[in-house]
């Protein structure tokens, strides 16, 4: 097996199992991309991972991991003014931070070219919703590629990085989960590393205007209106766009894009039934002509999409504008939400034409067993800190959780942390909580990622305004949830933003730092917060673990201790400390508690759950 | 070979992605055409995850669908007796080593956690095939996978595919000083 990193800067031609969000990375080296930003988030990370598997000096481009993703599509687009050809990737819900400076993009003349990657996620696998993104294109007259698969992703990257750079626009690659996801054997061609130029090449006079404000918005948008219109033509002929499964039957056929058509593919692939697929890899603007004629030599076209009723409206336009007779099928309701695998995409078929797709669905008897949520990592120093928190906590306090592992604080046994919207929203909605309330405390997270991506406005909002809430601040020195990148408070970029230097230039007048694992100190710091009339800070402060075990590893070492529970623990005491909820504790038949030596690290975060002492430590070592 | 569907999963930490990047380059190795997919992100902090890879001539999707898949290999015990439920065909084979991680619902006595005879009992009425692995004195947990690799081998379930093909691929996908115990934890659980 291949290392990546030598793969991806490999000189010939080479084909090899990839995962899409890592084609990707081979294919900008290729379209010679020159600088490269996000803001981490699922499903993308990987597609960093794989940049940073490069050696620095091995890598053509500028990469950084930019403070959110508004950051990062306005250093993309700064780049792409000046001649560099760029491009942005960040996660469906991602788009909407950016979306500020994102909308304006194609009115501006960008003379490197821009692509901007999306990583949505129908099935809602790991975001606060599934929206569909393909509105955004439509919003910004921006066009949009859908791959479908690693392969595609590859190819459809080279081209729409040829077209940005062609047209001077910024165009949509947009992945979705099991998109980015997939690993499939791709075929990649030669690769010449060069040196780029980096001359600026901004010329405001010539290109612009670059300021859209009033008068000279009409003719910025009349000029991306033209270019889309350019683009629709490319649309009519690019490979992309292309009938997939041509049985020439002039009945049915399905109109697909994206990971629904490789469902179709595959549920063609295993019938007899003759279907004829238009598959749209440059799905924005659409080409009219050829869904046209599409829809003309068929007498019944269904229409096969994930999420919203985005092509199908087009396509229904179309076919009133031009009188046609052809009948046009599309999902049910019920279908608005979830992936288009390929059993919910044949139980839509076999609804819609039940005469030709018979088989019947061999689904399985669903069978429950023990549930597994995610939870805190052994030595996870949220776990610690919301256990010090349910100490404190008053019966009536409103919890406002934010995004990043401590939102795992909302499950069982901890059930701390009662509404979520969105990054760095705890602030703003806790102070909307705590307006004319004496009675309900409002205790409000942030992770410190979030507190810098997205949180300080809400803060500075908080401390303005002394609206009477107390904000933890889950502090981990790390991006951890996906995949532990750094941050400005996490000392790996740059010397460390301090976020309690931050909080006091913001006027905040409580800030007390302390160890996640110092219970009781906690407890005292979080009960003089709740006391505290107005803006009240406490930074819960713990590396992540996972990343400092990761570490220690790779250098080849172990955690040095596990814990041990005394023989003469009580069953009662045994309960109590269970309520700690580390996973590596097994509670064994006769109600004892044991520590499950795979998981144990010997952190000791959980030694304030035994009252009396009961929980020591041991080398590992001593461990068969 | 005809199309086979393999459904990987465990717990996240457990390394579930290298055994299924191993099967995924073994089965290379043999020629076939392979798509599979990863459970990345949030699910990973102690949660079920889980690994799809699906081979035969011409592959579409990455996903397997519910009740589809041939061959279950698990490394704990719930998370096989989870996936054989969900995704194993009836006849079809469950893998697993026989780890325990307990579930929250589990450590706070809210729900039993499933014995041997459980997952046997509640899978052979679907006239699922099912094998348990315990490696005696294995030398470091982590390699569990390594060893649920070996009695893969042993089992021939993977046709075309033999222990030679995955020796080769575990000689280029361990690092050097630990390749020497991996190949003998290989063989160890190939005559278990």
């Amino acid at each position: 097996m291949e290392r990546l990193s030598d793969m991806l800067i490999k000189q010939d031609a080479f084909s090899a199992i990839m995962m899409g969000n890592h084609a990707l990375v081979r294919a900008m080296l290729e379209a010679e991309v020159k600088v490269v930003t996000t803001y981490p988030g699922s499903p993308t990370p990987e597609i960093a991972d794989g940049i940073n598997a490069i050696p620095e000096d091995k890598r053509p481009f500028y990469f950084e991991y930019s403070v959110n993703e508004k950051v990062a599509t306005e250093i993309a687009f700064g780049a792409s003014m000046n001649g560099h050809f760029s491009t942005v990737f960040f996660k469906s819900v991602g788009l909407n931070v950016a979306s500020d400076s994102l909308v304006q993009l194609p009115l501006m003349e960008l003379a490197g070219g821009m692509v901007v990657v999306l990583g949505d996620d129908p099935g809602v696998n790991s975001s606060q919703n599934e929206q569909d993104n393909r509105h955004f294109a439509r919003m910004s007259y921006m066009p949009m590629f859908e791959p479908a698969t690693p392969t595609e992703t590859y190819q459809m990257y080279l081209q729409a990085a040829e077209l940005a750079k062609k047209y001077r626009m910024p165009i949509f690659l947009r992945m979705t989960t099991h998109v980015c996801h997939a690993r499939e054997k791709v075929e990649f061609n030669s690769l010449q590393i060069s040196s780029p130029d980096w001359t600026p090449a901004f010329n405001a006079s010539k290109e612009g205007p670059f300021i859209p404000i009033t008068v000279t918005v009409h003719p910025m948008k009349k000029r991306a209106l033209k270019k889309l219109a350019t683009m629709e033509q490319e649309a009519e002929t690019i490979d992309v766009n292309y009938v997939a499964s041509p049985n020439g039957n002039g009945i049915r056929g399905v109109i697909s894009a994206s990971m629904p058509a490789m469902s179709l593919m595959e549920n063609l692939d295993t019938t007899d039934a003759k279907v004829d697929l238009l598959k749209l890899g440059l799905s924005y603007p659409m080409p009219k002509n050829k869904v046209l004629e599409f829809l003309k030599s068929h007498d019944e076209v269904l229409i096969v999409e994930e999420l919203d009723r985005v092509m199908e409206q087009e396509i229904k336009t179309l076919a009133y504008d031009n009188g046609l007779a052809c009948k046009i099928l599309a999902k049910p309701d019920t279908m608005l939400g979830g992936e288009l695998d390929p059993a919910t995409t044949y139980k839509l078929m076999a609804d819609v034409w039940p005469d030709i797709f018979t088989k019947e669905n061999t689904l399985i008897e669903s069978e429950s067993t023990v549930p597994r949520k995610p939870t805190f990592c052994p030595g996870c120093g949220h776990r610690a800190a919301f256990y010090a928190i349910k100490k404190v906590l008053p019966e009536a306090a409103i919890t406002v959780a934010d995004i990043g592992c401590h939102t795992m604080g909302s499950f069982e046994p901890y059930a701390v942390g009662e509404t979520l919207l969105s990054m760095g929203h705890s602030n703003g909605t806790g102070a909307g909580f705590s307006i004319k309330n004496d009675s309900r405390k409002v205790i409000t997270f942030i992770g410190d990622s979030t507190f810098f991506h997205a949180g300080m406005p809400g803060i500075v909002n908080a401390a303005l305004y002394d609206h009477n809430l107390t904000l933890v601040v889950m502090e981990n020195g790390t991006t951890a949830m996906t995949g532990q990148q750094p941050h400005p408070g996490s000392g790996e970029i740059s010397d460390k933003i301090s976020i309690d230097k931050v909080l006091e230039a913001f006027n905040v007048k409580f800030i007390k730092r302390v160890g996640a694992y110092s219970t009781d100190k906690l407890v005292a710091a979080l009960e003089e917060a709740i006391e505290f009339k107005g803006f009240s800070v406490v930074i819960a402060s713990h590396p992540c673990m996972l990343k400092f075990g990761r570490n220690l590893r790779r250098k080849k070492k172990d955690f040095p201790n596990i814990m041990t529970v005394d023989k003469n623990c009580s069953k009662e005491e045994c309960a109590e400390i269970m309520k700690f909820d580390c996973p590596s504790f097994n509670l064994e038949e006769d109600g004892s508690l044991s520590i499950n030596p795979i998981l144990c690290i010997g952190d000791g975060s959980c030694k304030s759950s035994s009252k009396t002492g009961k929980l020591g430590l041991k080398k590992r070592s001593e461990v068969k | 070979m005809k199309a086979m569907n393999i459904y990987l999963c465990g717990v996240g930490g457990q390394g579930i992605s290298l055994l299924s990047s191993v099967i995924t380059s073994a089965c290379m190795e043999a020629g076939y055409q392979v798509m599979g997919v990863d459970t990345h992100g949030l699910a990973q902090r102690g949660g079920t995850v889980v690994s799809h890879l699906r081979i035969g001539k011409k592959v579409f999707t990455p996903m397997i669908p519910d009740g589809q898949a041939d061959l279950v290999i698990a490394l704990e015990r719930l998370e096989g007796l989870r996936g054989a439920l969900s995704m194993l065909k009836p006849g079809g084979t469950l893998v697993y080593y026989q780890t325990v991680l307990q579930p929250h619902k589990v450590r706070s006595g809210e729900m039993a956690y499933p014995s041997d005879v459980e997952v046997l009992e509640r899978l052979r009425p679907r006239g699922i095939n099912v094998e348990a692995l315990n490696v005696e004195n294995l030398p470091d947990y982590r390699m569990q996978n390594v060893a649920l690799l070996g009695k893969l081998a042993s089992m021939n379930l993977i046709e075309d595919i033999g222990s030679e093909v995955f020796e080769e691929v575990i000689k280029t996908a361990v690092p050097e000083h630990a390749l020497e115990t991996n190949l003998a934890v290989f063989k160890q659980a190939m005559d278990s």
